[in-house]
Formats: structure tokens, C-alpha cells, sequence
């Protein structure tokens, strides 16, 4: 089954509100210029708040499913320019449940029309 | 520099007992988008095991600016929600060399109160050399 893809703007205001949720003040995540010194390109989105995009697709696909498992490789950065944001597409393809009842979903997570996640899956359990 | 590779599976003192709070979980909630529904969201885990990558990277006097993550996975027992009071307890898996980075594979078990394991969280760490 395929869900309707989400689309999630991403801006600096975000991650800086990330950094303060999650603990993760990694200043690539908010200095161009400290981001320019690891080969970066510029300040790059926090994997991990990409990966929340991709599990609140999830959630909101599924409401009230318990989540098993989620997994991810972080393929390609998210990169936020100063001014205005950039758009992360998620899209997702639901198997059949199998013999345990659990249901996985397989994720396209894109920037750009790049792939930003390598492997993108969240195994549930439906009610 | 690169990292030691004596490391490889050595297990970190398990992070301080974080408790967590429906203000905690709302905060996190929003900061994703996502809508409080009583249950954390899946990836508020990392709250935990960033904390243990951040003592890990501390103790081994790695630059944080100088880590890209690579990879991560949660396999959970259960939802996380207010009230539970969490550790995290860190191990390297691995280590390789590749192309001047050094790839560290570690695993963070997310575990309640009762020592009973609520998360468990493998990251795979990527550590830019000076040079690459």
C-alpha cells in the first residue's frame, strides 16, 4: 500500500529549537562556518531530525501503532540555508503484516529530489 | 588522530538517571512536529544515547564538531513515557579506518528504574580526520 507522501519544511529556527529538545548542540547543525571545516557544505540538518520527519510520517500514517523497530543511514546531509528553508519529502510503502502481525514500512526520504536516507524502515505493530 | 583501537567493546558507565517528564516529551514532541499523544515519539531515545556518545567522545577527547552520523536503529520494548527514569549505557562495537575517518559502531542499551531494558540504540559514528 502506498501512503501520501508528507512534505516537511525545514529552516535554522528548527534545529536551533532541535539542538534545545534533543540535547545535540553540535554546531555543524548552526555555523556555516564550523560546518565548512569538517567538508561540509554548510550547516547541515541533525540526522536525527530528519529521521523524526520520517517517524512522525510514520506516526501520522498509523496513529496509535506501536513502533518496534526504526532504523536509518544518513546517505547524503540535509543542507539549511540561512534564509528560508529547504523541503524533506517522505514517502512510504507498507507490506503486507507478516506471520507475527507486524507491519513494515519501507521509507523514500528525499531532499531536493536526492535521497537523504539510506534504508529508511519502521516496523510496527497495527491495532 | 585516530581513535584507539583498544576501544572496541568497552562498555561506558552508564549516563545519570534522566527522568522523564510530559514537559520533556511535549518539548521534544514540537521541536519534531509532532503532535503529544502520551507516548514519546520513536526517536526521543536519542536524548539518552547522544548523552552517552557525549561522555564516550569526552573520555576519549574527540572533538563533537568533528562527528557526522553515519547510521542509527532503535529496537524498543516498550513506549517511553512520563515518569520513567532512564540510563544509557554505551559500548563500542566497532572501529575502522576509511579514507582518513574513523567509522565507530557503538550501541547504546536505554534501560528503566528497574534495570529492565526499555531501547535498544546502535549508532554507527563517523569522525572526520583533521586532514580529510
Amino acid at each position: 500500500m502506498t501512503l501520501d507522501a508528507r512534505t516537511f519544511s525545514v529552516t535554522r529556527a528548527d534545529l536551533v529549537r532541535y539542538a534545545a529538545a534533543s540535547g545535540d548542540h553540535n554546531p555543524i547543525h548552526q555555523d556555516d562556518d564550523v560546518a565548512r571545516s569538517v567538508g561540509l557544505p554548510g550547516v547541515i540538518a541533525h540526522g536525527m531530525y530528519t529521521m523524526a520527519l520520517a517517524a512522525r510520517a510514520v506516526t501520522e500514517w498509523f496513529p496509535g501503532a506501536e513502533v518496534v523497530s526504526l532504523g536509518c543511514k544518513f546517505t547524503n546531509p540535509v543542507v539549511v540555508p540561512a534564509d528560508g528553508g529547504v523541503d524533506v519529502e517522505v514517502a512510504g510503502e507498507a507490506k503486507e503484516p507478516d506471520e507475527d502481525g507486524l507491519t513494515t514500512v519501507v521509507l523514500t526520504v528525499t531532499c531536493e529530489g536526492q535521497k537523504v536516507l539510506g534504508m529508511p524502515k519502521a516496523v510496527l505493530r497495527v491495532p | 588522530m585516530p581513535v584507539d583501537q583498544s576501544l572496541v567493546g568497552r562498555t561506558f558507565p552508564p549516563t545519570r538517571p534522566y527522568e522523564v517528564t510530559e514537559d520533556r516529551l511535549r518539548d521534544f514532541a514540537a521541536a519534531v512536529g509532532a503532535s503529544y499523544d502520551g507516548a514519546a515519539p520513536p526517536t526521543f531515545p536519542i536524548v539518552l544515547a547522544f548523552e552517552a556518545m557525549n561522555a564516550f567522545l569526552e573520555a576519549e577527547s574527540v572533538d563533537l564538531f568533528r562527528i557526522v552520523h553515519g547510521e542509527q536503529k532503535f529496537a524498543y520494548e516498550r513506549p517511553i513515557v512520563a515518569g520513567d527514569v532512564l540510563t544509557a549505557t554505551l559500548t563500542v562495537a566497532s572501529l575502522r579506518q576509511i579514507a582518513g575517518n574513523d567509522i565507530i559502531g557503538t550501541t547504546s542499551e536505554v534501560t528503566d528504574a528497574s534495570g529492565a531494558r526499555v531501547c535498544s540504540t546502535s549508532a554507527t559514528l563517523v569522525h572526520r580526520g583533521a586532514d580529510a
